[in-house]
């Protein structure tokens, strides 16, 4: 019972005394808030430490809903935000909460579903035209509901194709793109997703891609610093360089290579210095 | 049933090649739930013997509250200690949130009612007598105190272990408080949503068995404390 108490003792102050060190490096330390899709896809695991080691800094990267993500940075809780949902970006960067907007990359979203198509949109050109069809026939559609910016390219869908979405047929998951496919796979329904969590789901869900290459589906992302007046702790150096080590042509360059040995095609395209309108976005 | 025999596999392949991460995941999870279980220790024995053994007013209301903190949810406990250690937050000047430290933090909001309300539980199952008789052959408070807590020290244990339990296993907490940061707070249970999420659901499986298997071992040492020395 002593001996036990002494190692409880001993393990309490080796990790009080791991937490509190870093009070002296916290200004070495950069938060970024960012996307599921970002982590999951496992492309932070290669910029990350690429950026760590090139700058000194260490990051603490928050992966979370694009919502999320933004409302966090405009806190002043985080120091960069790296997502996905253009309008919304624009918006606090209007409201002065993010300054310097900068394109990174892109991929693209797919509409997938079943295979029997019950609403018969495989092939049709405008994700908007296929959206109006599966409300019009009722057919099962799992939202992510969850604020993210997929969800957000979703909602703005349904508003080109006229559809206010609500009925038994319109799923909102409230998770993550990787529970949404699986949703969507075990009950037959059709979805939105980005390619690149697709690609890494494609053994387990069977649901083929009925709907590319609209550019209404491309899926933007952005780099963004916080404003250092939004809270008191802002580490605005840390959150410049990391912005700026994502639109450096080393980083962009691993962007273009990342995924290829996976997957057999480049997961995202790098666009850093382009415009939205040069992409067709 | 496949997945499940390759997540089996998976799991013994990373433990036996060592796979670095998995380990510094593994031993993060252990020393951060160990240290929240001993802070919840030195809080929760003293509070739930004084509990017990005095007589003050609302006591019922007081006992209530500890009853009802044993089952506090993860996630709520988690929001409340993220909004208290934000950067705009009152403790913000700490800058602890995504530390291990943060995970420290709410476990230990988590595991000292816990701890707190089986120790109350295990020093008011002793017989009145027993302090009684002790008090007659002259112990002094100090000394009763020390037997008293020696006599509840079997339900104690188990109070180890159900703090334990509960926060080694627990995953809104440490998912919000620690942001599931790769090599400074993922722990096993952040790791598991997150490969679940990614789709490596062999990789879950394999984390979700070393979870198991950790959780096992502690629980096996610390029940082969309790019955070793049984008291006669």
């Amino acid at each position: 019972m002593r001996r036990t108490l002494y190692v409880l003792a001993a393990l309490v102050a080796t990790t009080l005394g791991a937490g509190s060190s870093p009070a002296t490096a916290q200004s070495k330390a950069v938060i970024l808030s960012t996307t599921t899709s970002t982590q999951d896809s496992g492309l932070l695991d290669v910029l990350v430490p690429l950026f760590e080691k090139t700058t000194g800094y260490t990051v603490k990267t928050v992966s979370v809903g694009t919502g999320q993500a933004l409302a966090l940075a405009a806190r002043g809780e985080a120091d960069v935000a790296l997502v996905h949902a253009p309008a919304l970006e624009k918006q606090y960067v209007a409201d002065g909460k993010m300054l310097n907007r900068r394109l990174v990359m892109y991929n693209d979203f797919v509409i997938i579903g079943p295979a029997e198509d019950p609403a018969k949109i495989k092939g049709q050109a405008k994700a908007a035209d296929a959206l109006r069809r599966i409300a019009e026939t009722q057919s099962r559609f799992v939202s992510r509901g969850d604020k993210s910016g997929t969800h957000a390219l979703e909602l703005a869908l349904w508003k080109q194709a006229g559809v206010e979405p609500k009925g038994s047929w319109y799923l909102e998951s409230g998770q993550g793109m990787g529970q949404t496919l699986g949703i969507a796979n075990e009950r037959a329904a059709y979805t939105l997703t980005d390619r690149a969590t697709f690609l890494a789901f494609q053994q387990r869900v069977k649901l083929p891609i009925l709907v590319e290459k609209d550019r209404a589906l491309l899926n933007v992302y952005s780099v963004m610093e916080v404003n250092p007046a939004n809270g008191p702790r802002v580490n605005s150096a840390g959150g410049k360089a990391f912005a700026d080590f994502m639109v450096s042509a080393d980083t962009q360059a691993a962007i273009k290579a990342f995924g290829v040995d996976k997957y057999g095609q480049p997961l995202f395209v790098p666009i850093a210095g382009k415009t939205e309108e040069e992409i067709g976005g | 049933m496949e997945l499940i025999w390759d997540g089996v596999r998976r799991a013994v392949g990373l433990l036996i090649g060592l796979d670095r991460e998995v380990l510094a995941i593994t031993w993060l999870s252990l020393q951060v739930a160990a240290t929240s279980t001993g802070l919840a220790l030195i809080v929760g024995i003293p509070l739930g013997t004084l509990i017990a053994l005095a007589r003050f007013p609302a006591r019922a209301l007081v006992i209530s509250l500890v009853n009802t903190g044993m089952g506090l949810p993860p996630v709520v406990v988690g929001l409340f200690v993220s909004i208290f250690l934000w950067r705009s937050g009152p403790l913000g000047f700490l800058e602890l949130l995504y530390t291990p430290t943060a995970i420290v933090i709410a476990q230990l909001v988590i595991a000292a009612p816990i701890v707190t309300g089986l120790t109350l539980a295990a020093v008011q199952q002793i017989p009145p007598q027993f302090r009684l008789q002790m008090e007659a052959i002259g112990a002094s408070r100090a000394q009763l105190l020390w037997l008293l807590v020696r006599e509840a020290r079997l339900p104690m244990l188990a109070a180890v272990m159900a703090g334990f339990g509960g926060v080694v296993s627990e995953i809104g907490a440490s998912m919000m408080v620690g942001g599931n940061i790769r090599g400074q707070t993922r722990v096993l249970t952040t790791a598991t949503v997150m490969e679940t999420g990614k789709g490596n659901f062999d990789v879950a499986i394999a984390l979700s068995l070393i979870l198991l298997a950790v959780t096992f071992l502690v629980n096996y040492l610390l029940t082969v404390l309790q019955q070793r020395r049984r008291p006669s």
